[in-house]
Formats: structure tokens, C-alpha cells, sequence
């Protein structure tokens, strides 16, 4: 990436090569970037060889060696000719019906599918029935996890009941899993005094110790760097759960959720994050949410 | 302070705002013998936010908005509804999810030509943005030495609404007050709300414009015209020789329902809406607190470090000669706000805290030396 061919330039041996190799970089890459953008592929001729110097020939840096290349590309990005988009896992296919070759490394026994769908089913049911309750004015907010039942239940059932949840608002497919009851929901909502949460927060804003989730917090992303957290604390134990954070694509736009990543990827913490991409954030389609293939790497 | 007054700004003129009632306006029809009554228009506050903002960006074409589902959606509390069919997707921007960026992206472009309004969805969110708000917003004319100004305007729904639950009902005037360099107004009626935002939209200053979750339907006249209210005047709600009652937002609307009750019980407190909370007009302040020798401030931000804080300090400072009692100030409770209905109104000031209040203040008769 541009960032990593500057910072390898930034740590040459003198100045000038520095200097000079900077400059080369930036006003290439203004040039390119100010240019017509009709014509994106003529813009990206490699000025130079594009292969790697002597692999001997390497720059010792934190992190590992960077080897050296005399020619002047910019990789990845919309202007280099473009590299297929990350494709979507399946197993079914639009009709439901079970792809002969897909990769399915743990398989399902019957009654566990059914589980599985029980509570989908279950979790659906609930949601017309609140969302509507919501409507009539029985309290004043709530959110549905509409053609999403799948996500939260499947990811719920892959964890171990102890592993930590750290969600956004839309996952109470998974605390349904893990055996929160319809009583349980409904006092949540109520916010009255037979709820654990106390009727202190707001509707969907479901909190349980017992069940392993974390109380749901209003502003987004904030739970990200919480799970960072809560995962680095595991790993200090030595514990053998991890955490689960749940956001949406929208979400994924926040600060906090970039700092999230970076300090789980830089301390080695056992955290799994999970994007609910349903293309919308309130009314901004994802498109204008992000530039690229999606939430994944 | 060394702020620039909008008034210099405004080609309307400038006034005081009657926060009563607006007089219905008799139309003189020539030759007629009869003075026929026309009644303007009543709109709701959004609407009134909307026309301003509206008509601030078809006057100046460097005036923008961004923010969340402002565009297509209207905005949150529909304060842009519409607008972007006739500016544009990029003059009403939705913005990604990220406070923090698109508040700093509003100040880079007001730093270089534009005059963006931020909206936040949520006051609450701009926490988010509280860096940018402060370290940059707030600093950059003064660390500039001048040379940059940043003429936002940051904007969006604030206070304690009906069970929105801690993180949806912050009251964000106390946190941002401390900020050296940014202006603080509190709307709370459709003229002051529409006359004000022009103002702020017009001023070079940093404006943070607290408009209020439950006061967007509520229904009134805008003024005329052009009309533009100064940001740095506090309105005159009721005359009175009691009791000075300092209010803003919301909670000027508690004051006047105990005020109704106090009437009957033979009291004459006089009210002033601050509308300004960052500077405070002390010229009005003052003026109000050497007549009736007792200062009452209602407010809904906690009562640690909130605006009634620093008023109570000041009047306590500047005006303490005049004083016949002690500054009583009715405010939040240092909690979260819960989500409960009763845990809510349990934590927010009632009318009835205000009557108890002002009793207690008036029964106490000054001994003349």
C-alpha cells in the first residue's frame, strides 16, 4: 500500500534519498488523483521495473523485513485496474437448496438444525409482535432484526455460552439463544423492576451477566473497544473463551471501530468481530457509508 | 470577550424578541372602513428551523449542511426535510457514521470558505465529536492568531425527552460551556428558533444551537421578513417585581406552568430566558436582579458543573449587594436519566419544584436597615 511504500521510504538510510523518493511518490500520486477520472487505466502506467531487488537486500523494520523495489506503483486503491471483489460464502442456494461442493467444516446433526430454527422462528414472532406493541405505544422503542435471524442465532450457537458478547442493539437473537425468556425481553422493555437492568435503560438495550452479555450502549462502536478490552483481559487469564463484538456497516464508519481492530490485531487478543451488513444505515445506503467490497478482509 | 456580535452581521434589524404571544397584526385596507385582522401563519418548530435554514442557504451559496440522514431522510427531527431536492446531495450532505470525522470535516471546510451547520442526530453523539469541538472548533481563530475563522454552526436535538433512556437524553450546554472560543445559544419558541439560527448561520463564530427533543412540534409565528435575533440577548418572558427567574430551553416552559400557579397564590415573579448560555447577558441579568433583590435559576442540565453553576457564581460575584437571598438553583439530578417513566421525571425539575422554590425565596422578608 502507498502507506507502507512511504514509511519504508521514510526510514532509508540518507535524507535525500528520503527526500527525493518522497517526492516521487507524492507527485505521482497527485498527478494521478487530479487527472480525469475517465481515464483511470491509463493513468496507472508503472513508471519503472515493477520487480523486487535482491531479496537479500532487505530493510530491517519493527515488525518484519520490507524488501526494496525500484519501480513506482500505487497497489490497491480505485485507480490500479481492479482486483475481484471478496466474494460472499455460501452453503444454499437461492432456493435453499444445499450446494453440492460447499466447504462445510462442522457439520449439522438434525436436531441441532432444529434448534436452530426453533429459535429463529421464536425470535421472528417476538419481533412482529414488539415491533407492533412498539407502534401502539407501549414503550417507546424498538428494533427488529428482520431477514437477520439467521446471523445473530448462527453466530450465537458457533460460540460457548461463556464466551463474552458485546453487541449493538440488533442481536437479541442471541441472547434469545442463550436462553433469555420471552418474560425476560418483555420486562426489558417495560423497563420495570423485575429486569436486571433495573428499568434504568431504554428498550433493546438488553444487559444479563448471567447469560454473558454486556448491557447494550446507545452511541455506536463504543462496544468495540470494549471488546478489545474484555479480550485482552481474557488472554491476560489465560482464559480459554473469547469475546464476540456485534455492529453494524454503518457503525463500522465510527473512529472507535478502527481503533477496536487495530488494538486487537496489535495485542493479539482473542476478539471476533461480526458486521451485520444490511446495506443501510437508517437511510444512507452503504454505498455512501463506505468505498469498497464491504466490511471484510 | 472579544466575540463579534452577529448584530453587525444582520441586515435585519435587531431587537429584544417579545416572547409572549405575537400580537395578531391588523391589515389596513385602503378605502375599506373596516381594520381587517390577518393572522400570519403558524408553523411548528421544525418548519421554523427548516425556513431558516432554507433560506440562509438560497442567500449565501457557501452555506452547507452535513450529518447524518440529513438528506433524503430529512434529518432526524426533519429540520432538512426536503432541502436536498433543491441543493443538492452535496450542499445537504449524509455524511458516514462518524461524529468525530464529519465534525472535523464541517471545521476544515468552514476554515477555507464554506459555512457548514453540523447536525448531530442526537446532541448526546457529539460527544463523539468533543475533541474536534473543542481542541480545534473552538481554538483555531485564537491559535491562528486570527488568521482562520470557523464559522459552524452545530446543531441538533438535546435535553430529556419522554424515556429516551441516559445516552438519548444529555445535556451537553454543561460540557461545552468550558470551551474557550465557541458561542452557546439555547432556542426555545418558533421565533426565537427561526431568528436565531440565521443569526448563527450569519455569525463567524462558532455557534452550538441547543434545540430541544420535545420542543420540534411545538406551534407559534415566525417573525417577518429577514429578521435576525441577536445571539447574545436574553429574552424578557414576564415582568415581574419578586423574583428573577433564569430559564432556557425546555424548562422556560415549567417555569411559565408554576408561574400560573404562583399568579393565583398572589406572586409577580419575572422570567428571562437566557437564549444565550455562552456569554451570559449580564446586562439583562443584572438589570433584573437589582429590581427584585432574588435570583432563581431553573434548569435541566445536572446540577454539578451546569450552566446554573457558573450563573449562580457569577451573580454571586458581580451582583451579591443586590442579593436579599441566596441564589437557589433548581436543577437535574446528578444521575444518568433513566429510561423508567417515573425514575425520569423523578430526576428532571417539576413545576411544583419551582413554586416550592419561589415560596420560599418571597416569604422571607428583607429587615430595611
Amino acid at each position: 500500500m502507498l502507506r507502507s511504500m512511504l514509511s519504508a521510504h521514510l526510514r532509508c538510510s540518507s535524507p535525500a534519498q528520503l527526500a527525493f523518493g518522497s517526492l516521487q511518490v507524492v507527485k505521482q500520486l497527485q498527478r494521478q488523483l487530479s487527472s480525469a477520472s475517465t481515464a483511470p487505466a491509463a493513468a496507472t502506467a508503472a513508471l519503472g521495473e515493477t520487480n523486487i531487488q535482491d531479496p537479500a537486500d532487505t530493510l530491517e523494520f519493527p515488525g518484519g523485513r520490507v524488501p526494496f523495489t525500484n519501480g513506482l506503483n500505487f497497489l490497491g486503491g480505485p485507480l490500479t485496474p481492479s482486483s475481484p471483489r471478496i466474494p460472499c460464502y455460501r452453503t444454499l442456494d437461492g432456493t435453499g437448496r444445499h450446494i453440492p461442493d460447499a466447504a462445510v467444516p462442522h457439520d449439522l446433526q438434525q436436531p441441532e438444525a432444529v434448534s436452530l430454527y426453533k429459535a429463529m422462528a421464536k425470535l421472528q414472532v417476538m419481533d412482529t409482535i414488539c415491533y407492533d406493541a412498539q407502534r401502539q405505544g407501549r414503550f417507546s422503542f424498538f428494533m427488529t432484526c428482520a431477514g437477520e435471524e439467521a446471523t445473530v442465532v448462527g453466530s450465537a450457537a458457533g460460540l460457548d455460552p461463556r464466551d463474552v458478547v458485546f453487541s449493538q442493539y440488533r442481536e437479541h437473537g442471541v441472547l434469545l439463544w442463550r436462553g433469555f425468556s420471552f418474560d425476560d425481553f418483555a420486562n426489558q422493555l417495560y423497563g420495570n423492576s423485575l429486569e436486571p437492568g433495573k428499568g434504568r435503560q431504554m428498550p433493546i438495550h438488553y444487559g444479563s451477566k448471567e447469560l454473558h452479555y454486556q448491557t447494550v450502549s446507545s452511541p455506536l462502536a463504543t462496544q468495540l473497544p470494549h471488546a478489545a478490552g474484555a479480550a485482552y483481559a481474557m488472554k491476560l487469564d489465560g482464559a480459554d473463551t473469547v469475546t464476540a463484538a456485534y455492529f453494524g456497516e454503518g457503525a463500522s464508519s465510527e473512529g472507535d471501530f478502527h481503533a477496536a481492530l487495530n488494538f486487537a490485531a496489535t495485542l493479539g487478543a482473542p476478539c471476533l468481530f461480526i458486521c451485520r451488513n444490511n446495506g443501510y444505515a437508517i437511510s444512507t445506503p452503504a454505498n455512501e457509508q463506505y468505498a469498497g467490497d464491504g466490511i471484510a478482509c | 470577550m472579544a466575540l463579534h456580535t452577529s448584530i453587525a452581521r444582520c441586515n435585519a434589524r435587531v431587537g429584544r424578541a417579545s416572547a409572549a404571544r405575537v400580537a395578531v397584526k391588523p391589515q389596513y385596507v385602503r378605502g375599506a372602513a373596516q381594520v381587517v385582522a390577518a393572522k400570519k401563519k403558524e408553523v411548528m418548530m421544525w418548519e421554523a428551523l427548516r425556513e431558516a435554514t432554507d433560506e440562509e442557504m438560497e442567500r449565501d451559496p457557501t452555506v452547507c449542511v452535513m450529518g447524518e440522514d440529513v438528506g433524503h431522510y430529512g434529518g432526524s427531527y426533519k429540520v432538512t426535510y426536503d432541502l436536498y431536492k433543491k441543493y443538492g446531495d452535496m450542499r445537504v450532505l449524509d455524511t458516514p457514521i462518524c461524529e468525530n470525522g464529519f465534525m472535523g470535516m464541517g471545521i476544515g471546510a468552514a476554515m477555507t470558505g464554506l459555512r457548514p451547520i453540523v447536525e448531530g442526530m442526537n446532541m448526546g453523539f457529539l460527544l463523539l465529536a468533543f475533541n474536534q469541538i473543542s481542541n480545534n472548533c473552538g481554538m483555531l481563530h485564537y491559535t491562528s492568531g486570527g488568521q482562520f475563522k470557523v464559522p459552524v454552526v452545530i446543531r441538533g436535538p438535546g435535553g430529556v425527552g419522554r424515556q429516551l433512556g441516559a445516552e438519548h437524553s444529555q445535556r451537553l450546554e454543561s460540557y461545552f460551556q468550558s470551551i474557550p472560543g465557541v458561542q452557546l445559544v439555547a432556542v426555545s419558541t418558533v421565533a426565537n428558533a427561526k431568528a436565531l439560527l440565521k443569526s448563527a448561520i450569519r455569525s463567524d463564530n462558532p455557534i452550538i444551537f441547543f434545540e430541544h427533543v420535545l420542543l420540534y412540534n411545538i406551534k407559534g409565528e415566525t417573525h417577518d421578513g429577514d429578521y435576525c435575533q441577536s445571539l447574545e440577548r436574553a429574552e424578557m418572558v414576564r415582568e415581574g417585581t419578586d423574583v428573577s427567574i433564569f430559564t432556557y430551553s425546555r424548562m422556560r416552559y415549567v417555569v411559565m406552568q408554576a408561574v400560573a400557579e404562583l399568579e393565583k397564590k398572589g406572586y409577580n415573579p419575572e422570567v428571562i430566558d437566557l437564549i444565550s448560555l455562552k456569554p451570559f447577558d449580564m446586562e439583562t441579568i443584572s438589570k433584573s436582579i437589582k429590581k427584585t433583590r432574588k435570583a432563581l435559576i431553573v434548569e435541566e442540565c445536572m446540577k454539578t458543573g451546569g450552566i446554573g453553576a457558573s450563573l449562580s457564581a457569577v451573580i454571586n460575584e458581580s451582583l451579591f449587594d443586590e442579593l436579599d437571598h441566596q441564589v437557589l438553583r433548581l436543577s437535574s439530578q446528578d444521575v444518568p436519566t433513566a429510561y423508567a417513566y417515573e425514575l425520569e421525571a423523578a430526576t428532571i425539575v417539576q413545576p411544583s419544584q419551582v413554586v416550592d422554590a419561589v415560596e420560599k425565596m418571597c416569604s422571607k422578608v428583607a429587615v430595611a436597615v
